[in-house]
């Protein structure tokens, strides 16, 4: 019994990897799996990876899709430090008030408060983008089937429709998009963005960055959960041993 | 205690005595789940779900106290209150996704209680009201379990919610009235959203009685074991310590596979598009319900006609109550009913595919097979097992338990 136990827990924690974000693999398109820093029972977000897709994020996707679920004191956890924080939010302005005078007023972000949104509300963003509406991308991993994988085959994913497709008009063709049609043009080329860190910037790292920090976003706490995890696991398997050797001695008389 | 004679007792001891004779609580759990509590000896492993279960129900009603302190019930602001949970409230991850998959594995616990209930017979007499309770948790649970679903307001909540609370409309005359009654309104809205909110919060406390009743109704005849003959008093051992420590053992290799659910994959059971907020005016591609909910989605859907298909669903459960009168096989074990045995074991793979066919659109070779699967499930409980009853004759049964345990043990 106690090695079908730890060939459980073994087999179990060999699996994790391997274990799909969810289950409901609703649409029927294939989407192949990358490496991803996170995966694993000890993954971890790559602080550098995350910061270059900030930045990604910040001079690219931030034009049409908010964040709004994040704050910039959480991007202390890609590894920016306070000062670093506080002049990333003084480079945006947010609306405040009302003030003794009763009137709104602008003052520069703090800290404390969450990425401005580029569009005021839907209508707004659908006039800018031809109907359209660009989704928030705060949970975007966890909304799709295939989280981060899915994120950087839409990116990487555009090509030229097939001879038999028929698209509608404004809309561009991508491999991996429900449907194939999509609103939004390809975004992301060899070169768009100039790391300070000298990574590689052709189109797949790009897109693979800036996936890995969404994925930070839609799960902030994924590094807690996976050190939380693996000691809880070791606790518990500690205990189901101590569990079972009591019960055996405590049985051993006793046919049954 | 050796130390104490009966003259001079201990402040503690005296004050334990004092408090006992007015309020006797340990001795009536000593009575219930104590040493007085006499079980059959040959209790296998498939017996320590009822104690996980319950361990679940402790530890769904404990992290939902917690999601409900930090949790606005209200359209605008429920979503948002959820990922305040998840980023923002210490350990509101960890709170939330206990719960979101506890609610998973206390299924799971459930759905092996009741499959090995059935498979050695322990709803036949002198057991069918215990098995009534069990039923009545059961329908409680599912009913817990939609409502907590729509609480997080995501996509999948709102049209979830939709869906199943239009299925009463299909039922004559009322139906209409009973859905407004449920949405408090003219559509899923605020009032729905709250007032689930309140059903969600007092149903688990429904459950909680409903345990007391099925354990109250457990002791009158003492549980069943996997021979399905009655236990000698000399076949019974204490519940503690021996099913105590076994079902701590069993506890702790369940909650293993939890926590590792928990921790690993803790979005893999769930749907992604509850993480996109609810919006009335786009429906999903495929409205899916929570996996422990499929086989039943699969045969409302098998049936073309609403009401009929609302009837099945529903019937599909509400069947259990009479399978005492269906399968009046005076042996209880599967183990000693080889033909039962197969037949058994083929519903269990029918109920599985059911699910499967839940999680396709209702089309093409899903519709198929969910049209043959419902029917198989009725087939079973309706003409197989009352046929069996008469037609199959049972393996010879060891005159007791102590025989039998003491001839394995040679």
């Amino acid at each position: 019994m106690k090695k079908i136990i730890l060939a459980a827990a073994a087999a179990l924690a060999l699996s994790v990897p391997a274990v799909p974000s969810s289950l409901w693999a609703a649409s029927e398109i294939k989407i192949p799996e990358e490496k991803w820093s996170f995966n694993g029972v000890l993954g971890k977000f790559d602080r550098a990876q995350v910061q270059r897709g900030y930045q990604v994020y910040k001079d690219v996707c931030a034009a049409c899709h908010g964040l709004q679920y994040v704050a910039f004191r959480n991007l202390a956890d890609l590894g920016y430090n306070e000062a670093q924080i506080k002049t990333l939010a003084a480079g945006y302005e947010v609306d405040d008030g009302p003030n003794e005078e009763g009137e709104m007023f602008k003052r520069k972000a703090k800290a404390s408060d969450r990425l401005p949104k580029p569009f005021p509300n839907e209508q707004a963003a659908r006039a800018a983008n031809g109907g359209a509406f660009p989704p928030d991308l705060s949970l975007i991993t966890k909304a799709r089937a295939g989280g981060p994988d899915y994120i950087f085959h839409l990116m990487m994913g555009y090509e030229d429709p097939p001879a038999d497709v028929q698209m509608m008009p404004g809309l561009n063709y991508n491999k991996y998009f429900p449907g194939h049609q999509i609103a939004m043009s390809k975004q992301i080329s060899d070169g768009l963005v100039t790391y300070a860190d000298g990574a590689p910037n052709d189109a797949a790292s790009i897109s693979k960055d800036v996936s890995a920090f969404l994925h930070w976003a839609a799960e902030p706490k994924l590094e807690a959960r996976h050190s939380t995890g693996l000691r809880v696991l070791l606790y518990t398997l500690m205990f189901t041993i101590v569990a079972y050797l009591f019960k055996r001695r405590l049985w051993k008389n006793i046919p049954h | 205690m050796s130390t104490n004679t009966s003259t001079e007792k201990s402040a503690i001891r005296k004050a334990y005595e004092w408090h006992e004779a007015r309020l006797p609580l340990v001795n009536w759990l000593d009575h219930n789940l104590g040493t007085k509590y006499p079980v059959p000896r040959n209790l296998n492993y498939w017996w320590n779900f009822g104690a996980i279960a319950m361990f679940m129900l402790g530890v769904m009603i404990a992290s939902g106290v917690f999601l409900a302190m930090n949790y606005t019930p209200h359209v605008s602001l429920a979503f948002d209150s959820v990922e305040r949970i998840m980023r923002d409230v210490n350990y509101g991850w960890l709170i939330r996704y206990m719960h979101a998959n506890g609610a998973s594995f206390f299924f799971i616990a459930i759905y092996i209680h009741i499959l090995r209930g059935m498979y050695y017979g322990s709803y036949k007499p002198p057991r069918e009201v215990l098995w009534w309770m069990g039923i009545l948790i059961y329908l409680v649970m599912m009913a817990t379990g939609f409502l907590g679903y729509v609480l997080p307001w995501g996509q999948m909540s709102f049209w979830g919610a939709t869906v199943i609370t239009n299925l009463f409309s299909a039922i004559p005359w009322v139906g209409e009235s009973i859905v407004t009654l449920l949405w408090g309104g003219f559509s899923v809205d605020n009032p729905t959203l709250n007032r689930f909110f309140a059903l969600h919060f007092l149903l688990p406390f429904v459950i909680v009685a409903l345990v007391f009743l099925h354990i109250w109704a457990l002791h009158v005849p003492g549980a069943n074991n996997p021979l399905g003959i009655d236990a000698a008093p000399s076949d019974k051992i204490p519940f503690f310590p021996y099913f105590v420590v076994k079902d701590v053992f069993g506890l702790g290799v369940f909650i293993l596979i939890y926590f590792a659910v928990v921790f690993y994959a803790p979005n893999m059971l769930g749907h992604p598009d509850n993480y996109i907020k609810a919006n009335p005016l786009v429906t999903p591609a495929h409205i899916v319900p929570e996996w422990y909910y499929l086989p039943f989605y699969a045969i409302l859907r098998a049936i073309p006609d609403k009401l009929l298909g609302v009837i099945a669903m529903f019937g599909s459960i509400l069947i259990m109550f009479v399978l005492p009168w269906l399968d009046k096989h005076p042996v209880r074990s599967a183990n000693f009913r080889p033909v039962f045995r197969v037949f058994f074991a083929i519903w269990v793979v029918n109920a599985v595919m059911l699910g499967w066919c839940g999680s396709q659109p209702a089309e093409g070779i899903a519709l198929i097979l969910s049209r043959i699967g419902a029917f198989w499930y009725f087939a079973h409980l309706i003409i197989v097992l009352p046929l069996l009853s008469w037609l199959e004759t049972p393996k010879p049964l060891p005159v007791s338990i102590s025989q039998s345990v003491l001839k394995a043990a040679e």
